[in-house]
């Protein structure tokens, strides 16, 4: 009797001990992560109408998880990100898209930067040339500070 | 009682900012001695009253005075002390009373340290700082009165947004605020500048030591905010374009403009015109934060609570102050005169080349946040501008500044001599994308866009390295002069190779973490593990607990990587007792080469839980960087130049 | 001429101002509907009262109709919900209401509790018809014409001055 009592004990402190070997390796929170990560993507373009600015990747409100719900049965339906952004702005508009749409009306915003980046380093050349074509008396004369005085960093 | 000597001491302040902003300018401009005699006594007074009321709204924050409708509002006797503090600054009307705070102390530094200066251009200084004062208390007072009572009184307060009971919220805004507020002091001395007629390079060596500072702080409260974000909000991410958030780095773009400038007004008396619209520029920019993140005009996470009044009243306190410096400026700055000469090539192109792109990309931030604003104040309908927009385009205009970086310090000034630049640069070139190539090798894939960043970044080192190497072995290797050549290093020049490798880790941080982190979620029993990148995650179930105002679902988290244990994680879901809101408390643990990153999801049937696992390679040197570009600063002012003994010439 | 450019500060700043201040009554949380002008989209929902029956976009095709959407957890509906049981009772437009992500039983109790204005209510429990009107808030209401095309959307509850200034004029005019 006190052998089999033994016997069981030894298994249960086996099992015990060697528990960690039966641990499960966590299964993916969704059953297509390739998808989900598509998903999330797409979600992170896409705003959440009822929050004060935030993604309906991030947020928790109800109406940004039907929303990724939306975006996940479209894409598993086949279709692809273009669909999707033509989906969420027929009915919710432009407004709904982080990255606003390259029409007329945004030409501006997008095109803007690189104008100015253009304007901005073409006046200063300009600018320069022109100075460096003036005449010496045109300037403050030099005083004799060292030309590479360590002070004036 | 307190309450009432708070409310009494702004009227106070204000008046002392009133006679201050008006007094001493007139005494400037028309040589009374006595007049300009009164700025500092009454920029003095002026931080005494300002203080009493910050002192008496904290007093009643931790008295749990809830008589006071702003204590009730954002504080709670659950409350834990050190954010009953913090509580202070919580919403708007305390938050204006910490601006105004900072301001006074500002003032109060000028005061000090300004001893050198001539006479008429303190009194105009600190004239200029107390006629922004004046709008400031006005704004409060009239429409945003932190000391307004409650009846009848509640027997228990509304408690602070859980998002701010936390350290790096008590913190952020006070750093925040002293850069904002900082830049009025290069502000002020643009201003007293333009109507004295004393634009000059003395001006600019003046100005410097005071905008590195600003500077500096406004640096370290934009990183806290960020780093605060990435681990309170629960999902990883440490900058999302948001209209607040852009309204401090269009300031901080303008400030570091500010500074390049400043260096070359004050070596060769020139682009004086130029440097002054930047002083004036980056203060504007700040007000116009300051409208933007209280106005309700544009829809934020972090804004506060507002009405429309409050937004006419900063509006026209914008318009008299930006209108009237860009009056003076148009009347005054075409009388500047031109300056020394300097080449085509030259350092001083190279620093007016990063200013061009700094501008820019200050405008350009600008653009797209009040682009919505003007499309649908010309009814054509309502767009979004988010991060994709901001990413395409901040990085391309981010790119060419980098790169200027890594040549300007090298430049010589004057006349920068482009074939011996060229080769003296050569080491760093190849230095750049050999290591982006390596790194990216190292850390499993080359990846276009990654190497493009990390070639940048590593540009900005070797250019430091080879500047560095340079002024100690100037004449060949000789490392018996070495010790004594690095000590002979100017500490302004050390500061600037020190913010610029601040940069450098800045860049190297955002573009790992953007291309290598890897994330996995996973659905998690007890006992359940999962293993990223080489770490095991073990999951070993949840327990209760108990905040001083919440409760808590806590996840039990075991790290290991090679059979050892690396850390033990605790991600919680709190519901905060009065506001009843839930949070999730991301768990990390943050390393020198990577962060691991827990969070909770949902409880799923079955008892077990959504876990969301990242590893984010090298994402602390975001703020690594950032911490060392303040340290730069911070070196920079101190150096021998500007502590010179009071009186003497600076 | 020398002196121009040291005004453009001043130029972009008075333009920035103009804006700024149109900003101030705007609402930058407000989202217009897309879908003014175009077809209601369609939809096939049971009755909250009663669940074997259905109604469907095409059934009310041919006279102009409100849809309403709200929820028995909404708490801005019952600001609306006075005013639109008042204005039930005189007009002679039907309203149907759409109970938004909403259990039948809570529906119908919160009705019972408050007066049903509405013709008939129909049941979007997961949200999606709601999604494809482009509702985000509840509150909204839908003005449709005869011939099926969505002619207003009011975000947020009723008050009386829109219904009295907007809606009314509308329904007139469309009637007509």
């Amino acid at each position: 009797m006190r052998q089999v009592f033994h016997l069981l004990w030894c298994k249960l402190v086996c099992v015990l001990a060697c528990s960690g070997a039966f641990a499960v390796e966590a299964l993916p929170a969704s059953d297509n992560p390739a998808l989900e990560a598509q998903v999330m993507k797409i979600s992170t373009e896409l705003r959440c109408l009822v929050c004060q600015n935030q993604t309906i990747a991030d947020s928790h409100a109800d109406l940004a998880v039907d929303l990724r719900r939306q975006v996940r049965e479209m894409l598993q339906n086949g279709q692809n990100e273009q669909q999707v952004i033509d989906y969420m702005t027929a009915r919710y508009g432009d407004f709904v898209l982080y990255r606003p749409p390259f029409k007329a009306l945004t030409a501006l915003l997008w095109i803007g930067p690189a104008v100015m980046v253009v304007v901005g380093l073409g006046t200063l050349f300009v600018v320069l040339r022109r100075r460096s074509r003036l005449a010496d008396d045109a300037f403050e004369p030099d005083d004799k500070d060292a030309p590479n005085d360590p002070h004036l960093s | 009682m307190i309450p009432e000597i708070g409310h009494f001491s702004l009227w106070l302040a204000l008046g002392m900012a009133l006679v201050l902003g008006t007094v001493p300018l007139v005494g400037a401009q028309t040589g009374r001695a006595d007049f300009m005699a009164l700025a500092r006594p009454l920029s003095y007074l002026m931080f005494f009253f300002v203080a009493l009321a910050f002192a008496c709204l904290v007093a009643s924050f931790i008295g749990h005075d809830f008589s006071v409708r702003y204590v009730a509002t954002n504080s709670n006797t659950a409350l834990p002390l050190q954010y009953r503090i913090a509580g202070v600054w919580g919403g708007h009307e305390g938050s204006l009373l910490l601006w105004v705070q900072m301001l006074v102390l500002w003032t109060v530094a000028v005061a000090t340290f300004s001893r050198h200066l001539p006479t008429a251009v303190t009194a105009r200084i600190l004239a200029v700082m107390g006629f922004v004062a004046v709008g400031f208390l006005l704004f409060m007072l009239l429409t945003s009165n932190p000391f307004d009572r409650l009846f009848p009184v509640p027997a228990e307060g509304r408690d602070l947004n859980p998002l701010l009971q936390d350290p790096g919220m008590v913190i952020h805004p006070p750093m925040l605020y002293m850069g904002y507020v900082g830049f009025s002091v290069a502000f002020a001395f643009a201003i007293a500048a333009l109507i004295g007629g004393t634009l000059d390079s003395t001006w600019a060596r003046w100005t410097r030591p005071w905008t590195t500072v600003a500077w500096m702080f406004l640096t370290i409260g934009i990183a806290l905010g960020s780093s605060w974000a990435y681990y309170e909000l629960g999902w990883g991410g440490w900058w999302f374009w948001d209209p607040v958030e852009n309204a401090s780095l269009m300031p901080w773009l303008l400030g570091t403009a500010l500074i390049h400038s400043l260096a070359v007004t004050e070596k060769r008396n020139s682009f004086k015109s130029w440097t002054v619209l930047l002083a004036i520029l980056a203060f504007s920019f700040s007000l116009l934060g300051t409208f933007l993140v209280r106005s309700g005009v544009l829809s934020s996470v972090h804004a506060f609570a507002t009405d429309p009044l409050r937004g006419q009243f900063i509006l026209a306190f914008l318009a008299v102050v930006v209108g009237g410096s860009f009056a003076l400026y148009a009347w005054r700055a075409p009388e500047v005169g031109i300056g020394k000469r300097f080449g085509l090539w030259s350092k001083e192109s190279a620093l007016l080349g990063n200013n061009v792109l700094l501008v820019v990309a200050a405008l350009a931030v600008m653009l797209g946040t009040l682009y919505p604003l003007v499309l649908d104040a010309l009814g054509m309908g309502k767009i979004s501008v988010g991060p994709p927009y901001f990413d395409a385009v901040f990085m391309p205009l981010m790119a060419p500044a980098v790169f200027l970086m890594g040549i300007g310090p090298l430049a010589r000034w004057k006349n920068a001599e482009l074939p011996a630049l060229a080769m003296r640069l050569r080491w760093a070139a190849v230095v750049a994308i050999l290591g982006a190539v390596l790194t990216g090798a190292l850390a499993g894939e080359v990846r276009l866009v990654a190497t493009l960043g990390l070639v940048m970044a590593y540009w900005i080192v070797g250019s430091v390295v080879t500047d560095l190497w340079g002024r100690v072995h100037p004449h060949g290797l000789d490392w018996t002069q070495a010790p004594a050549r690095l000590r002979q290093i100017p500490r302004a020049l050390a500061g600037m190779m020190l913010a610029h490798l601040g940069i450098a880790v800045f860049c190297i941080g955002v573009v790992m973490v953007k291309a290598y982190e890897v994330e996995s979620d996973v659905k998690m029993s007890v006992g359940d593990s999962t293993t990223v990148r080489g770490y095991t995650f073990t999951f070993d179930g949840i327990k209760e607990l108990q905040g001083p105002n919440y409760v808590a679902a806590q996840g039990q988290m075991r790290v290991s990587r090679d059979g050892h244990a690396i850390a033990q994680l605790r991600p919680e879901k709190r519901i905060y007792r009065v506001q009843q809101n839930p949070m999730t408390e991301a768990a990390i643990d943050a390393g020198l080469t990577r962060d691991l990153y827990v969070s909770l999801g949902e409880q799923v049937q079955g008892g077990a839980w959504i876990v969301r696992v990242y590893v984010k390679p090298f994402i602390d040197w975001i703020w690594g960087g950032c911490l060392l570009m303040a340290l730069g600063g911070l070196l920079a002012v101190s150096d021998r130049r500007y502590r010179r003994a009071p009186g003497a010439e600076l | 001429m020398k002196h121009v450019r040291y005004l453009v500060p001043m130029g972009i700043l008075l333009v920035l101002l103009y804006f700024l201040r149109a900003g101030l009554s705007l609402n930058p949380k407000e989202v217009p509907s897309p879908l003014i002008g175009k077809p209601a989209p369609a939809f096939s929902l049971p009755r909250l009262d009663q669940p074997e029956q259905r109604i469907s976009r095409d059934d009310l095709r041919g006279q102009v109709w409100m849809l309403n959407v709200w929820a028995s957890w909404c708490v801005a509906c019952r600001q609306e919900h006075p005013l639109l049981v008042q204005y039930a009772k005189q007009s002679k437009v039907p309203i149907y209401g759409l109970n938004y992500k909403d259990e039948r039983a809570a529906g119908m109790k919160w009705l019972a509790d408050f007066g049903n204005p509405y013709t008939a209510s129909i049941s979007d429990r997961d949200g999606r018809v709601g999604i494809d009107f482009g509702v985000y808030g509840v509150p909204e209401t839908f003005v449709i014409d005869r011939e099926g095309v969505i002619r207003y959307k009011q975000i947020g509850p009723l008050t009386p001055e829109v219904l009295r200034d907007t809606i009314e004029p509308l329904l007139q005019q469309l009637n007509s």
